[in-house]
């Protein structure tokens, strides 16, 4: 095997087997998405209950509680790597024989196989909320999901080759991932909301993770007369999107940790 | 053949220039020990040898390769054990070893062999399957040095390897370097600043505040000083230093009440004087110069221990927290 493919290899592994080790994160994670079903989800739907909007609320907010999911998980998978320099680690592989460019795709990919495997676990409960899932749906859903964490990934590597300590990941949390996080349509349609909004949600790569899988999602279930209300984009442009912010992300990210040799 | 060579290396930190051009050769299968003080740049030197850092100016050959312009032909020759702790305490111990040999390029074939070979070295091996958070900090510290051996370097870079370890461990670890040395060649360039480490080495640079004030093997560092020193105690000072000055015309000096001359060979000196001297003398000591000595000698100041051993204290602190 190259050195190349070894290297992406060996860093995979490490962060595959970090992941299945640390129980209280998996399960913290799994925690926000159930708790953001129920409290908003629930909620809004009782709220909202006299409008006949045509489709089940909480049904409306589970693809986009996945696709939030992918996206915290990508994120932070990669912002650890903040960790590794704080804690030494980083060190021990940036003094290895190695390309870089393969350590940071190994990192990536690292992340984007933990955010996937999470939301594959939290499609189980799509039954439970009588949505309908078919076989056939599940390549496209997984292709949305790759390419979704991939491009959040990519962002999370290219912000830890900035970062020196984790002291501003706090920070983080506040200005970048909440904000992405609300402003996807996870939790409201996008297809009416005042312009500033829209804009900054049309640059939200998020938006086009949430808008993807939704329709993927809910096509089954729902009408399409009631899916086209809420639909942003064909499905295509949704992944065109993501496919673009994932090789720019990427290769920014690999530039970045490459020239920081 | 030089393994390494280093060409008027410098590092700035901004206002700080932390190595100030620094020169010297090392040849292969030697042993080469930086000692300075905390902060003289012995760290800084290791990272740009390394290529962890790079250089503001000058330029350092590893095994022929430029730290410069072939940093990866630099990254394969060296094995490297950092100051600071550098494990994932997330993995056991064998995971942190097949992890680093798949970077080298080990051979999976080989890597069963190898990984129980330094396992054993650092007496590690019941451990294998244990977490680092598990360990100590000593044993940490050992697990690290095993890991730097396991591609079989060239060079191996030991930034202050003994700290945090026991005396009994710090011998045994010894012990293993000089048969590195021997039996594979192997080139190990380190930093101590303990002096009585610094004796192992073939030779030794004396750095301080960035500059090298003296390069020699230790032994010849420690001629520098003159000889070594005979200290007397008599109940007849004047008598004893009259005498003295009579039977061996040397230079004889008085601190308080003791009496001191400094002589060649302090061991075959001493039998001379006793069937020598008519003067009755209270008390005797034999004092051979250290490499403290040398230091206090060469820059006005001693390497102080109670700072170093604080400095160390908390790195030991903070490796057993494990930090994490
Ligand atoms: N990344 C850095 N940024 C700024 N200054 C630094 C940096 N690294 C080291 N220095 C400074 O460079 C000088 C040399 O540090 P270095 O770590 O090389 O010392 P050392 O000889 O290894 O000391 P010790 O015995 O404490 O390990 C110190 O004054 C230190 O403050
Ligand atoms: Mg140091």
């Amino acid at each position: 095997m190259s050195i190349f493919l070894q290297t992406i290899l060996t860093i995979w592994h490490r962060e595959l087997i970090r992941y299945v080790r640390d129980r209280t994160r998996i399960l913290t994670t799994f925690i926000q998405p159930l708790m953001f079903l129920a409290i908003f989800g629930v909620g809004l739907q009782s709220a909202f209950a006299t409008q006949n909007s045509g489709f089940d609320f909480v049904q409306f907010m589970f693809p986009g509680i996945i696709a939030m999911n992918v996206m915290g998980v990508a994120f932070f998978s990669t912002v650890s790597t903040v960790w590794d320099r704080e804690f030494g680690f980083l060190k021990e592989i940036l003094v290895a024989p190695v390309p870089r460019s393969a350590i940071a795709l190994g990192k990536t990919l690292g992340a984007t196989s933990i955010a996937s495997i999470q939301a594959l676990i939290l499609l189980a409960l799509a039954p439970f909320l009588h949505l309908k899932i078919f076989f056939f749906q599940l390549p496209a859903l997984l292709g949305v999901m790759l390419l979704l964490a991939f491009a959040i990934s990519g962002l999370g590597l290219l912000i830890s080759s900035r970062m020196r300590t984790t002291e501003s990941f706090g920070l983080l949390m506040q200005v970048l991932v909440f904000p992405m996080f609300f402003l996807s349509g996870a939790f409201f349609p996008l297809t009416s909301v005042p312009s500033w909004m829209s804009v900054l949600a049309h640059i939200n790569p998020l938006t086009y993770g949430v808008d993807g899988m939704r329709q993927i999602l809910l096509r089954p279930t729902l009408d399409a007369a009631v899916l086209s209300r809420i639909e942003l984009y064909t499905l295509s442009t949704d992944v065109l999107f993501l496919v673009g912010f994932s090789v720019g992300m990427v290769s920014l990210a690999v530039w970045a940790f490459d020239k920081k040799s | 053949m030089s393994m390494i060579e280093v060409k008027n290396l410098s590092k700035r930190f901004g206002d700080l220039e932390a190595v100030k051009g620094i020169f010297f050769e090392v040849a292969q299968g030697e042993i080469f020990g930086f000692l300075g003080p905390n902060g003289a740049g012995k760290s800084t030197s290791i990272s740009m040898l390394a290529t962890i850092l790079s250089p503001t100016s000058g330029d350092a050959f590893v095994n022929g390769q430029s730290v410069l312009h072939n940093r990866n032909g630099v990254r394969a020759s060296i094995g490297l054990v950092f100051q600071d702790p550098s494990l994932d305490d997330r993995l056991t111990a064998m995971e942190n070893l097949r992890f680093h040999a798949q970077l080298y390029g080990v051979p999976k074939s080989e890597f069963k062999k190898r990984a129980q070979e330094v396992l054993e070295l650092v007496d590690l091996s019941d451990r294998a399957q244990d977490l680092i958070r598990t360990f100590s900090g000593g044993m940490k510290r050992r697990l690290e040095i095993a890991r730097g051996l396991i591609h079989y370097p060239r060079v191996l870079f030991l930034d202050e390897p003994t700290i945090g370890l026991d005396p009994q461990t710090r011998s045994h670890l010894w012990e293993y370097i000089l048969r590195l040395k021997r039996e594979k060649g192997m080139t190990i360039f380190m930093t101590t600043h303990y002096m009585n480490e610094a004796e192992y080495c073939d030779r030794i640079a004396i750095i301080d505040q960035g500059t090298i004030v003296a390069l020699d093997t230790p032994a010849a560092l420690k001629k520098r000083l003159g000889g070594d020193v005979v200290r007397m105690q008599s109940l007849n000072k004047e008598a004893l230093v009259a005498e003295l000055k009579r039977r061996y015309g040397t230079e004889v000096h008085v601190d308080g009440e003791s009496v001191l001359i400094e002589v060649e060979n302090g061991e075959s000196f001493l039998p001379k004087l006793f069937q020598d001297l008519q003067t009755t003398i209270r008390s005797i000591e034999l004092r051979k110069p250290t490499l403290d000595d040398v230091f206090l000698a060469l820059t006005g100041r001693a390497i102080r221990a109670e700072e170093a051993s604080s400095k160390d204290q908390f790195r030991q602190h903070a490796r057993m927290r494990g930090l994490r």
